[in-house]
């Protein structure tokens, strides 16, 4: 008992001493640590070649391109649900970006930093169009294939009782299982995150055959995540990503970026952001062509989307929360003054 | 005396009849079947059963699986091709995902031009522990033990030669040390530390330098490969192997600290014993994922891969000591005292008399706890390496091959099934070998 509270003291003192060191030590080290998923399509996922891909994998390379000059000087580490969160605050990496959710007790009692939102997300139902159902108010009975210890798990109970209705729970391992056990037949319905069931649909041999239901039960803001304390590299990593949302809203992409960064123009935000203007980069620690590498890398945060997970790649999300504000979207970057 | 017999018979035949060949029933396949298929109602109900549930099993899998597309770039190109070859619907394997990802499977991300490496490693180990398990093969093979594990080393981490080579050569400076302290009539103890300590001084004070000088020299270097690149059953293989080599000495000793007199080495062969096996090894591997990194000083990166082998190390020898005490309690006490009458002192009555029996005895537990160990080792991918089973999931992660599920498990269960099945016929094969009892005197 002694040995544990020990252990929990030496966590808590371990977390505390990770001060502004952060900076230091990837540059020092020249490679990034980043955490990922081990798999998710269009997320996080390694390549015939083992090179990652993805939309979460692009947030590492930005950072990567920022602070080191090279998009690939980044040292991928596979993280699983369990692992992730220990992985970042003993320090075995400097960055999470695993599709990991934005939540009160994660922000404050795990000693986590949640520096940004890059992908509104929110659970949904996926059934088949044989059950005849329009809605999810209609489950009342219904068995649901459902991830045990998630927050889906709770979002699901939460849902149910307030609509008092029933359901039969199907507790599945993981995301395979699920699929399977829907496509088998072994529940009625599939619940996840409605990007991963657009993804799962997707895959299946009659896409048409199945609904994904128009209900989104809960907020899952996901978001890459850094250990409390270094309030620096939060705020560096936090305007990495900012640098490509404001590109997005200010006209700037991967190909027009070089040219739009050889000289000042008209607009002084965009003067700012690519270094033509002021001295922002400094601010951070870094240069003055820091976003201008970032665009370069990754393009901007629309372009990232439309690569991965948007309506032109194989999984087809439409950009819906996660459009622009000027679109009617969610994704706003602070401005750049 | 034969004349009165001859009398009583009538007719006594004085050539032999022609051999008549046996019954139909009585022979060949037809008797083999009566008498192991059909003899009886009972085996005749459960010989039909047998044949239902085969014919069950295998006329869903084997079309299946003969049908498979080998050629596509994406589980829909799959279904395309399926639908033009045998119609929609049809049943049949993408095992394009297999010719398109083998080399993931087996290889992980190590880098694609040193993918002789892993098999040239694996080569080397098994020529090297050949005399080990063929006894008949010459004694003179035996050398080849010492210097594998450095070769194996440099070839699958890569690097240069000399690295490994000057570690092993503190090696053997220390056992020259200890050979010549022993000839020139120093104690055990005192040929020991001389040993030790010449090694030490060694690594600590010439190695690293004379490793750079010899590589600005001559350098004979491999590209570096990191732990975190190895996957696949390369992953599995080097984490498998190594703790099976390593873990039979330590439960060996283990065992033999457990039935120990000394109450302070079996207390504590017996508390680690308990522990190691009361607690699961994936608790186990997350400890050695986690919690280690928490102890270490920050910045130390103490490589995942040898955090994992020292874990399953640790708690394969924990049950191989069981084993081995099973092997050692089931030998008669007649045995200890022979080899004490013989006034041979303990570890010489051990390594000549007591451990030779006591593991032939335990072959099938040992063997037994090995095959365990190799098929555990995929609980690593609850940690997040990418072993074969960890591999999948991210092949699956890509949109191409986003939904397939069983072309990819049936390769995996193939090539452990391969591993496992050789393991246990060696170890059968090394049990009729060994026998001893019931073979006539020669």
């Amino acid at each position: 008992m002694r040995a544990t509270m020990w252990g929990a003291a030496a966590l808590i003192v371990a977390a505390g001493a990770a001060s502004a060191q952060t900076l230091n030590d990837v540059r020092s080290r020249g490679v990034l640590n980043c955490g990922v998923n081990t798999g998710l399509t269009g997320f996080a996922e390694p390549d015939a070649q083992g090179v990652w891909q993805g939309f979460d994998v692009d947030i590492c390379r930005a950072v990567a391109a920022a602070v080191l000059n090279d998009p690939m000087a980044v040292n991928f580490v596979p993280t699983t649900g369990q692992t992730r969160f220990t992985a970042l605050s003993s320090g075995e990496i400097d960055l999470l970006a695993r599709n990991s959710t934005w939540t009160f007790s994660r922000d404050t009692e795990l000693r986590l930093d949640f520096v940004a939102v890059n992908y509104y997300d929110g659970q949904g139902f996926l059934v088949p169009r044989a059950l005849g159902v329009a809605s999810a108010q209609e489950l009342d009975g219904a068995t649901i294939c459902i991830q045990t210890g998630t927050t889906t798990e709770l979002n699901l109970a939460d849902f149910f009782r307030v609509n008092n209705i029933s359901y039969e729970p199907v507790p599945i391992a993981n995301d395979d299982e699920g699929q399977q056990q829907y496509l088998a037949g072994a529940c009625d319905v599939y619940t996840t995150d409605a990007s991963g069931l657009a993804s799962v649909r997707a895959t299946f041999e009659n896409p048409d055959d199945h609904v994904i239901l128009p209900e989104i039960i809960s907020k899952e803001p996901l978001g890459p995540v850094v250990r409390h304390g270094d309030n620096e590299w939060a705020d560096l990593v936090r305007w990495v990503f900012y640098a490509m949302v404001a590109a997005e809203e200010l006209g700037i992409t991967q190909d027009n970026v070089a040219e739009m960064a050889s000289a000042p123009g008209d607009n002084p935000e965009i003067n700012r952001l690519l270094g033509t203007e002021d001295e922002y980069g400094t601010m951070i620690g870094l240069d003055a062509q820091w976003a201008v590498r970032v665009i370069e890398a990754v393009g901007n945060y629309g372009e990232s989307f439309e690569r991965h997970i948007g309506e032109g790649s194989p999984i087809g999300l439409a950009r819906g929360l996660n459009a622009q504000w000027t679109d009617g979207g969610l994704i706003y970057a602070p401005p750049f003054r | 005396m034969s004349d009165t017999h001859a009398r009583t018979v009538a007719f006594s035949r004085d050539t032999m009849l022609p051999p008549v060949p046996p019954p139909v029933r009585e022979t060949g396949a037809v008797r083999w079947l009566r008498e192991n298929l059909l003899g009886g109602p009972l085996n005749v109900a459960l010989t039909v059963l047998s044949l239902v549930a085969i014919w069950w099993a295998l006329s869903g899998f084997l079309p299946w699986a003969w049908r498979g597309i080998w050629d596509a770039s994406s589980l829909t190109e799959c279904r395309a091709r399926r639908d033009e070859l045998y119609g929609p619907g049809v049943p049949a394997a993408c095992w394009a995902i297999i010719a398109e990802r083998w080399p993931q499977l087996v290889f992980g991300f190590y880098p694609q031009s040193g993918y002789w490496r892993p098999p040239v490693a694996l080569a080397v180990f098994l020529v090297a522990v050949m005399p080990v398990l063929f006894p008949s093969l010459p004694r003179r093979m035996l050398w080849l033990l010492p210097p594998a594990p450095f070769v194996i080393y440099w070839l699958l981490w890569g690097g240069s030669l000399w690295g490994p080579a000057t570690v092993a050569a503190g090696f053997a400076l220390g056992w020259g040390v200890w050979l010549l302290a022993r000839r020139g009539g120093a104690g055990a103890g005192l040929a020991l530390a001389a040993g030790v300590a010449a090694a030490a001084l060694w690594w600590w004070w010439i190695a690293g330098p004379l490793a750079g000088t010899l590589a600005r020299g001559v350098p004979l270097a491999l590209q570096p490969v990191l732990s975190k690149d190895m996957g696949g059953f390369t992953l599995s293989f080097v984490i498998g192997l190594s703790a099976i080599v390593l873990s039979l000495p330590l439960g060996v000793l283990l065992a033999l600290a457990r039935r120990s007199e000394m109450p302070i080495i079996s207390t504590v062969a017996v508390v680690y014993i308990e522990i190691i096996r009361g607690v699961p090894l994936i608790v186990w591997l997350f400890t050695a994922q986690l919690l280690l990194n928490y102890f270490l000083p920050r910045g130390t990166n103490f490589d995942l891969m040898l955090r994992v082998i020292i874990m399953v190390t640790l708690f394969a020898a924990a049950y191989l000591a069981e084993v081995i005490r099973g092997g050692l309690a089931a030998l008669p006490k007649g045995q200890f005292e022979a080899a004490d009458a013989l006034g041979l002192g303990y570890w010489q009555s051990m390594r000549l008399v007591v451990l030779p029996q006591a593991l032939k005895i335990s072959i099938p537990g040992i063997v037994n706890t090995f095959i365990g160990l190799f098929k555990d080792t995929t609980l690593v991918a609850f940690i997040g390496m990418f072993d074969p089973i960890g591999l999948t999931g991210s092949i699956r992660a890509t949109t191409a091959w986003n939904g397939i599920y069983w072309e990819p498990y049936v390769f995996i269960a193939i090539v452990f099934f391969v591993v496992c099945y050789a393991m246990s016929r060696y170890s059968i094969w090394l049990e009729r070998r060994l026998e001893r009892e019931h073979r006539p005197a020669t």
